[in-house]
């Protein structure tokens, strides 16, 4: 039978690497790329009907105070503009937009989104406090449910710190994204973080339940081998029940349309995540605290300095 | 018996299945019924959200300085004033709400003109009618009048607007120099909107657009009175603070009716005429609005990407349903049967609600038929374990199903939680997206509970009670253990 509690520093390590670029992605400028639902902002997309060069477009833009925009051409004559807010109800857009008319022919607007600076600020705070609420929410949750356990809250930090390090990874894979590829993060990515966070709980719950179940039927066996009965057992559900998920959601991302392929994105990886941080981080997690390795570890530390002299 | 109450159970699924995949046939035609008095006239038309149709969603804020107090009576009765210009823009299915921080949400499926639409309800349609004596005031010039009160355009600097005409902008004309403020004189208001008894587009003898106006009896005095005083004086027209026309009085006017057509310049185009007049026929806005969010699409991206995002479910369920087929056999076909009941209870559900379906709408519903099938594999590893320690086919599938129970509800809740946090998310700011989302996902998770406990036992225990499938293996085990009970 094999032993996964016996090497879990090996998943702890693991998990390190996986965290690591993205953590340093996030720490060195520009962190992570907002889109305007955070920065407050303009973007539209148009559709000319023949080739036109960004740098055009932007010398439009900068004749009406908009110079400091970004404007990307990609294929089928569209034109990406993403600029500081261009209110819909004052006559600036209609004068931008005849002017490209003018310039450039006549186009079809495929998208135009603008949002006021406040609306911004309040979006990005809202984000925050939905998931920390959504943290908050399945700690308590978690509590009560497995209450007539000894230290009950231990259950529900260990799931709490599993679900941070699979949003840290998701946060960490787009930062790294926006780095290179320019991927923005929108309203819809707080909406993939969030369903993630619920769903890692998914994952992390089935594997406690079977461990709050053996410690009762098998009371008195050293808890690293319950822990790692209950994983053996749940193996075979837990890595199906994500199995399935990951299939729709990769079939959304190859087969699915542009606009929801970065949220399908975010979902899967979060879904990868969740289900290796339930097996090898939420569950060693839990052996490493109920078995106070985690406080002899402090301990070691300190002590080889003195060993050292 | 046992197996009678199955026999029950499966007939009652078998029509709710039925129902369910009339109901979400996207070509259904839906339950028209008309028997001794009874008429059910269902269409379950399936509403699209404006990722998917195209249109506009604003959200509008009072715009005062901040830190004002906005009394709720005003911004209900700005609300109401929106909502009839909405509807006066004739568009299907609109929608205008109140959002807290005296915020009103808009939105405008399908509709083909965004930009003009949110001209249309957003200004605030001030029309006043003032003595402007012996000056000529020029079409776009910025006033300032004795009635005070709302202001929409802060900018004096704004050359044009779009809604004054003869100032429509072509590339490279620089701002008219007439177009600055007169900071200093104030101007007496003689007639206002309020004063109009009706409007509406008329055309000249040259075809152009103008408005045909007729004044209550108050204004009509009001207007007789000045007229005669001032004639060969100037009267000017002004919308919101701003010069439209500014005609010299030739005669006392005491019919009480008038026309507005711009004055000197090329006149209004018929869609600015019909947008004043749809303004002037609601009344102004008690309040400014400021548009602080803006979504619009173009109907284009909607159809192509539904398109894609259906190709994509249909994929990831067809690979759910062989990978259930193979790693579970008969439990595996009886829950890929199941997860067919469930998407189309799921559908139809949306189409009864009705859900306003959006792309990330769509992208939680093929998400769900993921999770659907969670309940499934949990139940039948459980029903494993316990064929596997010898008991019955009956005893492991009561076991399996009482045992996985409260790790299923467990979980399960927790996406619920995380749905209920996501449709708040969603709520100041009128994202209907992500509230789609949340409750596409949360509808979702609902029924798979219902199909996962109440389908899959059905079908299992009748064929376990049938005996037709005996051999464990069909089961998912590899060897077959000695029976104990």
């Amino acid at each position: 039978m094999i032993d996964l509690v016996a090497r879990r520093y090996l998943f702890f390590l693991i998990s390190a690497i996986i965290i690591v670029p993205g953590l340093i992605s996030l720490i060195l400028p520009p962190h992570l790329r907002l889109g305007v639902d955070f920065t407050g902002g303009t973007l539209w997309e148009v559709q000319f009907q023949k080739p036109v060069s960004g740098k055009d477009v932007l010398q439009i833009l900068a004749a009406h105070g908009y110079g400091d925009s970004l404007v990307q051409a990609s294929n089928n004559n569209v034109i990406l503009i993403r600029a500081k807010e261009i209110r819909p109800d004052q006559p600036i857009k209609a004068q931008i937009a005849n002017d490209l008319r003018s310039h450039f022919g006549p186009f079809t607007e495929l998208s135009f989104q603008s949002v006021g600076p406040s609306v911004g600020t309040e979006i990005w705070q809202r984000s925050l406090t939905a998931v920390a609420l959504a943290s908050l929410g399945i700690l308590l949750y978690l509590w009560w449910a497995f209450r007539h356990v000894p230290r009950p809250y231990l259950y529900g930090l260990c799931a709490i710190i599993a679900l941070l390090h699979d949003a840290l990874v998701v946060v960490g894979i787009f930062s790294i994204l926006g780095r290179f590829f320019r991927v923005e993060v929108d309203s819809l990515f707080v909406t993939a973080l969030l369903t993630v966070i619920g769903f890692s709980v998914h994952d992390t719950i089935v594997v406690f339940d079977r461990v709050r179940e053996n410690s009762i039927r098998h009371a008195g066996e050293p808890f690293p081998s319950i822990v790692n009965h209950s994983l053996l057992q749940t193996l075979g559900r837990s890595l199906s029940t994500s199995l399935t998920v990951i299939f729709t959601l990769s079939a959304l991302v190859l087969f699915g349309g542009d606009s929801t392929r970065l949220f399908a994105l975010a979902l899967l990886i979060g879904v990868i995540s969740g289900t290796y941080s339930s097996i090898f981080n939420a569950s060693m997690l839990l052996v490493v605290w109920e078995t106070g390795e985690l406080s002899a570890l402090f301990r070691r530390v300190r002590a080889p300095a003195r060993a050292a002299v | 018996m046992l197996f009678h109450r199955d026999i029950r159970m499966l007939i009652g699924i078998l029509i709710v299945a039925a129902l369910a995949f009339y109901v979400a046939d996207p070509a259904s035609p839906g339950f028209h019924i008309d028997l001794l008095g009874l008429r059910i006239d269902q269409d379950f038309p399936i509403r699209e959200g404006l990722d998917l149709k195209g249109g506009v969603q604003v959200l509008l804020e009072a715009d005062v300085p901040p830190g004002t107090r906005v009394d709720p009576g005003s911004m209900e009765a700005a609300r109401q004033i929106v909502a009839s210009r909405v509807n006066a823009l004739g568009v299907s299915e609109p929608l205008v709400q109140l959002a807290s921080g005296n915020r009103i949400i808009v939105q405008l499926p399908g509709i083909k003109d965004p930009d003009a639409a949110i001209r249309t309800f957003g200004e605030t349609g001030l029309l006043e009618f003032i003595d402007a004596g012996s000056t000529y005031l020029p079409p776009g010039t910025i006033v300032t009048t004795t009635l005070g009160g709302p202001k929409s355009f802060e900018t004096p600097a704004s050359p044009t607007a779009a809604l004054t005409p003869g100032a429509t902008p072509t590339a490279g004309q620089s701002p008219t120099p007439a177009a600055s403020p007169t900071p200093a004189k104030v101007y007496t208001t003689i007639l206002t909107g309020k004063d109009l008894q009706s409007a509406s587009v008329g055309f000249d003898n040259l075809g152009r657009p103008e408005i045909d106006f007729t004044l209550t009896a108050d204004g009509t005095k009001k207007f007789a009175d000045f007229t005669s005083k001032n004639v060969g004086k100037y009267l000017a027209i002004t919308m919101d603070k701003k010069v439209i026309e500014c005609p010299v009085i030739q005669s006392p006017i005491t019919g009480g009716r008038g026309t507005i057509n711009g004055g000197n310049g090329p006149g209004f185009t018929l869609q600015q005429a019909q947008s004043l007049v749809i303004q002037l026929r609601y009344g102004a806005l008690p309040i400014p609005l400021k548009v602080v969010e803006s979504t619009q699409v173009g109907p284009t991206l909607g159809s192509q990407a539904v398109e894609q995002s259906i190709r994509a479910g249909v994929i990831g369920l067809g690979i759910v349903l062989v990978f259930m087929l193979l790693y579970y056999r008969v439990p595996g076909l009886l829950a890929d049967l199941a997860l067919l009941i469930y998407a189309a209870v799921t559908f139809s559900l949306f189409r009864i609600i009705p859900v306003t379906l959006t792309l990330a709408g769509i992208a939680g519903f093929i998400l769900s038929i993921g999770m659907a099938v969670d309940a499934n594999i949990l139940i039948f590893e459980r029903m494993k374990e316990e064929l596997r320690a010898g008991r019955t086919l009956r005893a492991a599938i009561d076991a399996g199903f009482s045992r996985a129970w409260t790790s299923i509800r467990d979980s399960n809740f927790s996406t619920l939680i995380t749905c209920a946090i996501l449709f708040w998310f969603g709520m100041t700011f009128g994202a209907s997206i992500i509230q789609g989302f949340a409750l596409t996902l949360a509808v979702g998770v609902i029924v798979s509970l219902f199909t996962a406990i109440l389908v899959s036992r059905t079908f299992l225990q009748l064929v376990v009670d049938s005996g037709l499938v005996r051999d464990l293996r069909w089961y998912g085990l590899d060897e077959v253990p000695k029976v104990v009970s």
